[in-house]
């Protein structure tokens, strides 16, 4: 049967073949790798461009901004309790993404998750010893956070509601939630005030190593969260679900995997994730429930995993890079008389730089 | 009691204004069929830059046009993205509500906390003496006077003129509008633009009218969520949404005076207020679009009168962006 007829056209096609398979191995390989200088540089360029046009030395903000963040044991120390939250948002936020689902109620899933946990040491702590009440918040975090996201996926799955409208919707919502709360039922004795609830007994805190703020529970759940969605994605078929419907939502339903069912547990997920980073806030960086719980981590960790191309691996360390933009940038106002949110403007603008090249290298392909 | 009752009505007349030139721009970007998350962002650099431009040349004439080339430039942004790199438009709108924020306080930060230009009244001659209407309306700045133009402008344009026809048909369906010669893409381009440049004014209107001055916080933040809210909730319809402007005015006010009366509850907790009903009417829109809903309608005379009020459907192309071959 093997009959084939071996030209010398025959071989010099099918060399030209091998060759062009590997050049595109090559490409797509190349590309991620020639993007990411790529961007650096041209957010480099714009930043200094827009800090000369205020008139500062460049060279100053940077070396503030690495001082600020790296310079120091105490200043790692904040830039891993920034990092703690933010990955474990992205993290939640990777479960959602998968599945195409925006979730920007995050920023409200962080709140409930803060309040939960707030509720329980309200409610149960002295009553109950201190490791169970930290317990417990821990796992209201979860539920509390969980629940905010499940309302947003199921206006969005029964009631045909947008899921960015009606997150958005449910994040003032939160925010109102935890403003009377401080102001009303958890007020401080005397007056209550912007500056949040009665700091909570110090058997309450999360324990932290000496000298070195950072509760070790923390990093260990944002360690462990990461990993978990890591091994989901890789090697479960719940994982595989989430992709496989993310790509082709009908291919879903005809394979009879309820597309509504797994939005919904990615939404939980995505929720949990958020509670738990809510909880970290509470009980392990401010003891307290404040109106600005919540410090924007949510929205921000949307941005961490837009830069990542919605992949994990990038994942802890664009949190981490973010991280230090974050602390560096406290001391900007002080020292150099600018405003902090040169932080915002660099995360943003990597994000934006990001989306263009990658589209514009994805744009390219097609053309050829 | 009268006369308290008039000034509070002007109050939430005027605070309409910049509410409307907003949602009314990202209602004429999102007939085109692109959505402009970018908003909120929008409102505070285009409201710092008009502050700015108007405090150092002192002329507000200035500021606003500033304010309206800066929401351009942004919309600019959005639209040139999408359609030239098919760039999520949700996710560049939403990178830029953040982004354009924190520029609004690093560039403003020379600006915060100083007294500048504002925008004077200017009463009609002749309609400010009718009795109650007069005080109401017509006892404003120009930019409320423009704002009710602006409400039949758009009305008008979009349902009576062959471009607004145009327009609307790239939104709804813009394979349809390319093959009936229809040029969507630009259509679609140049709407965005107009729209930013009316989110812009808008934001210049908070800087130099209804919230005077700059600083962190200006007052403005969360507006231009809020005015994506009562687009839907106007269901894309000009005269619905004014009227949905209006009414978060009101609440706004409300919010005020009812503080007053519960001292311990902060400002923020009455301007939630508007966002669970923007949830609760995008529940309803949806009940009313279901099939079994608009077939029962059919027999039920009092379902039939409801789902006229509530019938609304975004424009089918919305978010997403036809792409020619």
């Amino acid at each position: 049967m093997s009959n084939k007829i071996v030209t010398p056209e025959g071989i010099k096609l099918q060399k030209k073949m091998k060759r062009k398979e590997r050049d595109e191995k090559i490409k797509k390989f190349l590309k991620p790798v020639i993007r990411t200088p790529v961007v650096i540089f041209a957010v480099f360029i714009i930043v200094t461009l827009l800090i000369v046009a205020i008139g500062v030395n460049p060279l100053e903000v940077y070396s503030l901004l690495l001082k600020g963040s790296l310079g120091s044991k105490y200043r790692i120390a904040r830039v891993l309790n920034v990092w703690i939250p933010l990955t474990l948002c992205a993290c939640g936020l990777l479960y959602t993404f998968s599945l195409g689902l925006w979730n920007i109620g995050i920023e409200g899933q962080v709140m409930l998750g803060a309040i939960g946990t707030t509720a329980i040491f309200k409610w149960f702590y002295p009553q109950i010893p201190a490791q169970y009440a930290i317990f417990a918040g821990f796992l209201a975090s979860i539920i509390a956070g969980g629940v905010w996201a499940l309302l947003a996926g199921i206006l969005k799955t029964k009631g045909g509601v947008n899921e960015i409208f009606a997150g958005l919707g449910l994040n003032f919502v939160a925010q109102g939630l935890i403003l009377w709360l401080i102001f009303g039922p958890w007020k401080r004795p005397g007056i209550a005030s912007m500056s949040g609830t009665e700091p909570f007994n110090r058997e309450l805190w999360l324990s932290t190593i000496k000298g070195f703020r950072v509760a070790p529970i923390g990093l260990v759940l944002a360690v462990v969260f990461f990993i978990s969605t890591v091994f989901i994605f890789k090697y479960t078929r719940l994982g595989l679900f989430f992709k496989a419907i993310g790509d082709n939502p009908a291919a879903g339903t005809l394979f009879g995997i309820s597309v509504n069912r797994y939005s919904l547990l990615a939404m939980f997920f995505a929720g949990a994730a958020a509670g738990i980073a809510g909880f970290f806030q509470t009980t392990g960086v401010y003891h307290r429930l404040i109106p600005a719980i919540s410090s924007n981590y949510g929205y921000l960790a949307l941005l961490v995993v837009m830069l990542a191309n919605f992949k994990y691996w990038p994942v802890p360390f664009i949190a981490f890079f973010f991280a230090c933009l974050n602390v560096g940038s406290i001391q900007l106002p002080m020292v150099l008389k600018i405003d902090s949110s040169l932080s915002g403007i660099i995360q943003g603008l990597s994000v934006l730089v990001f989306l263009v090249i990658y589209n514009f290298q994805k744009m390219k392909e097609r053309k050829s | 009691m009268a006369i308290e009752y008039t000034t509070i009505l002007a109050t939430i007349v005027s605070g309409a204004a910049p509410l409307i030139f907003a949602s009314l721009g990202e209602t004429i970007t999102e007939r085109g069929g692109i959505i402009n998350l970018s908003l909120d962002g929008t409102i505070l650099l285009s409201a710092m830059t008009g502050f700015g431009v108007a405090y150092k040349t002192g002329n507000i004439l200035y500021g606003f046009i500033a304010a309206g080339i800066v929401g351009m430039i942004i919309a600019g942004i959005v639209a040139g993205s999408t359609l030239f790199l098919r760039v999520s438009q949700v996710a560049v709108g939403f990178v830029l509500a953040l982004m354009c924020k924190d520029l609004a306080y690093f560039l403003g930060n020379p600006f915060s906390r100083i007294q500048g230009p504002q925008l004077s009244y200017m009463p009609i001659p002749i309609l400010e003496k009718i009795p109650v209407i007069g005080k109401i309306f017509f006892q404003q700045n120009i930019m409320v006077y423009l704002s009710y133009i602006l409400i039949s402008a758009t009305w008008f344009f979009l349902y009576k003129t062959k471009l607004g026809m145009m327009l609307r048909c790239s939104g709804e369906n813009p394979e349809v509008a390319f093959i009936r010669g229809i040029p969507a893409e630009k259509l679609k381009f140049l709407f965005t633009l107009l729209g930013g440049f009316l989110v812009g004014v808008s934001g210049a209107l908070y800087s130099l009218s209804v919230k005077p001055g700059w600083g962190r916080p200006q007052g403005a933040e969360g507006i231009g969520w809020i005015a994506l809210a009562i687009v839907i909730f106007g269901g894309w319809e000009p005269l619905k949404v004014a009227l949905g402007c209006y009414l978060f005015s009101f609440l706004q006010i409300t919010g005020i005076l009812l503080q007053d009366r519960f001292t311990s509850v902060p400002a923020q907790v009455f301007q939630v207020a508007p966002f669970p009903l923007m949830i609760f009417m995008l529940l309803i829109i949806n009940f009313f679009n279901k099939k079994e809903v608009q077939e029962k309608a059919q027999t039920n005379r009092f379902l039939k009168i409801l789902a006229k009020i509530f019938k609304a459907s975004p424009p089918a192309s919305l978010g997403k962006v036809f792409y020619r071959g």
